[in-house]
């Protein structure tokens, strides 16, 4: 146990402070590095509930996918940060009489956890049992109790993926592609062509290109 | 319940799920929009919404799909003006050279969104609802990726709805933590006898992140933006149906999961109502565009929506159901009437443009007068029956803080009085500044139709769309 404590903190405050790195780096590609490492140390968190499936499933999908795509993003994109900084003392005030407020209310919402106790009634997450593993958990509800969600989740991507196509694609004329099927058929009567030249006079371009 | 009759529930989501991707195929296929594959989108939305119309009502996938009267009212709602925004958006992008095939498909998915949204009976389906809709409207809002501001548009309205997103986001977590559940009758039951400090600010970033959705103040300062850069019929179907469905889904949030808590989430609805009303009256006055004005219009208008909403019970449900759809009317018939005019090929957007309209256009003029009449509630008007249902139910409170909100919003509604009435002066009294184009017949027909209902038709409408909104709203709630 005490093991776990020491672990859970550990990975806690690299978390944490990881996170605070990502918003005060000045320099983006840092700031998706310590993304990353808030992604790992929140994977290891997960590991300690015990749900080792969404552990795995955020480094592969966050780290492998989300978080370079963002990397390659902030590389490929000529963004002058400092430019997007201005502005910043003007409307510090407003922003920090927000996150005053914001503040203040969760302090109180955690003064009324500890005194009073969480309101839930029926805290009942899904109960694990040696015989059945996480995974396979998931596995059992996603298709079944939470199919409405899954198919409407897929949905969502669906329309990305359409609004993705539709504001970038774009169809330019005159541009070479490959046409493998062009290349396939091919043959000698429309690959090559015998041009007779006249003994002593040059080849000239229009000879050639017709 | 098995699959099939959890199906059968959802039948018209099903169908409008089911036809986008066959549209999105048969669209690839064929490379390019074309009148009959428009047409099939807009059979494929007015069969959901006959099915909506008379499916059975229900409660399916555990508490996630909700389907009873007010869903089914809403929906009909949402599908017709969905349906009513593929014929216009065509035309109109087509005539500048930007239509596509996937302006259709992305119609039906928004509405397939809204329609998960009027049904959600759950926090996940909640997001999930609400990111599908506004996904394909941040889309919709930069479809011309060509136009400068529509670009701008897009961008703006995805980025602070990211942030919306983050803050309903942060409340349904809030909430679930708190209430041990995302079904909206189990977090009622736990805030039966008021809510508990955690779950409250739980609710109160989900009303930031619903508000946002629906351009309510404080949180209103993307619309003038997106509405003036994106495409007319676009702005024209982003102010009605998707402010029904996120009204629609407030009201289901409020009512069925935090009916114990009407007392604390009442005092917020009342300062983002009159927040709403006098921020659109008083920034409309100083706007030239008129995109932009009924972009603050449609801030105030929202209002009066959530104001009825506040008042709460069946009248306050009614109310809200009668004012949005009423209103719906009337911006739909303005951003028609907007569609169909055009001056050498260029949109007319501000009020100088429509100087001396009526010597042009009188039938178009007389339209877009009789939708900013309503809109300010002159009696008999639609917009008149919309608000007199909206103050009947805050007045029937009996609760002093919402009778002297809806005095308040009367006085908002006088204030806004001046930027409607500036409008028709002009188009009626000032001299025409050039011959318009030929309007586009199938934006004027609506336009006309539109009209038509806001005055007289609207007077035997009422006769029979009440009691469907009377039962609709008593059988909603807890």
């Amino acid at each position: 146990m005490a093991l776990q404590a020491i672990a859970f903190y550990l990975l806690a405050t690299v978390t944490v402070g990881a996170a605070l790195l990502v918003v005060s780096a000045k320099n983006p590609v840092h700031s998706v590095l310590f993304l990353i490492t808030a992604f790992f140390s929140a994977a290891g968190l997960f590991v300690l509930l015990g749900a080792e499936f969404l552990a795995m499933l955020l480094i592969v999908v966050y780290v492998g996918a989300v978080a370079v795509l963002f990397l390659f993003v902030v590389m490929m994109l000529d963004v002058d940060f400092a430019a997007l900084r201005q502005g910043f003392a003007q409307y510090l005030p407003i922003g920090a009489l927000i996150a005053g407020v914001l503040t203040i209310e969760m302090i109180m919402v955690a003064v009324s956890v500890a005194t009073k106790g969480a309101a839930s009634k029926n805290a009942t997450p899904q109960t694990f049992t040696d015989a059945v593993s996480n995974t396979e958990t998931i596995g059992r509800v996603l298709y079944t109790d939470y199919v409405y969600f899954f198919q409407a989740s897929g949905l969502v991507l669906l329309v990305a993926m359409i609004g993705a196509i539709v504001l970038t694609l774009r169809h330019k004329p005159g541009v070479k592609r490959q046409d493998i099927a062009a290349q396939v058929a091919r043959n000698e009567k429309t690959g090559m062509r015998i041009v007779q030249i006249k003994s002593g006079s040059a080849l000239d371009q229009e000879g050639l290109s017709e | 319940m098995n699959l099939s009759s959890a199906l059968s529930l959802a039948l018209p989501e099903v169908i409008l799920a089911i036809s986008a991707l066959i549209l999105v195929v048969w669209g690839a296929f064929q490379g390019r929009s074309n009148p009959i594959f428009s047409g099939a989108a807009v059979v494929v939305l007015l069969a959901a919404a006959a099915v909506a119309a008379m499916g059975p009502h229900g409660v399916a996938f555990n508490g996630a799909y909700v389907a009873d009267g007010v869903a089914a009212f809403a929906k009909v709602a949402i599908y017709i003006a969905s349906a009513l925004a593929i014929p216009l958006g065509d035309k109109w992008l087509g005539a500048r050279g930007d239509a596509k095939f996937e302006f259709p498909v992305l119609i039906v998915l928004t509405a397939l969104g809204m329609g998960v949204m009027a049904s959600a009976g759950d926090l996940i389906s909640l997001y999930v609802g609400v990111e599908l809709h506004s996904l394909a409207l941040y889309v919709l809002a930069a479809f011309r990726r060509d136009d400068a501001k529509g670009s701008e548009a897009g961008l703006k309205y995805f980025v602070l709805g990211a942030l919306s997103s983050g803050l309903l986001l942060y409340g349904a977590s809030l909430i679930y933590g708190f209430a041990g559940s995302t079904k909206f009758t189990d977090i009622a039951a736990v805030v039966s006898n008021g809510a508990e400090t955690g779950v409250l600010f739980g609710l109160v970033f989900l009303i930031c992140g619903l508000a946002f959705k629906v351009s309510a103040a404080p949180f209103h300062m993307w619309t003038p933006d997106v509405y003036e850069g994106a495409p007319t019929p676009v702005v024209g179907f982003f102010a009605a149906a998707p402010k029904l469905a996120a009204m629609v889904l407030l009201a289901r949030v409020l009512q069925e999961a935090f009916g114990g808590a009407e007392a604390q989430w009442r005092q917020i609805l009342v300062i983002v109502a009159l927040l709403s009303i006098f921020v659109g009256a008083f920034a409309g006055l100083a706007q030239k565009n008129l995109k932009r004005l009924w972009a603050y219009s449609s801030i105030a208008n929202i209002g009066y929506a959530v104001l009825g909403l506040a008042a709460g019970g069946e009248a306050g449900m009614q109310s809200m159901l009668m004012f949005l759809i009423l209103y719906m009317v009337d911006v739909t018939g303005f951003f028609a009437c907007l569609s169909a005019l055009n001056r050498g090929g260029k949109p007319m957007e501000t009020i100088e443009d429509m100087a001396g309209l009526v010597k042009e256009r009188p039938g178009l003029a007389l339209a877009i007068t009789a939708f900013s009449l309503s809109a300010l509630g002159l009696p008999p008007l639609s917009g008149f029956w919309a608000k007199f249902y909206v103050f009947k139910a805050a007045i029937g409170t009996g609760d002093v803080v919402m009778q002297t909100a809806a005095v308040l919003g009367l006085v908002g509604s006088v204030v806004a009085a001046f930027y409607y009435l500036r409008l028709i002066k002009t188009m009626w009294f000032d001299g025409s500044v050039g011959a318009t184009d030929k309007p586009e017949p199938g934006a004027r027909l609506i336009a006309f139709a539109m009209a038509l209902f806001a005055f007289p038709v609207v007077l035997i409408a009422l006769a029979w769309i009440d009691p469907i909104a009377k039962t609709a709203a008593a059988a909603f709630g807890g």
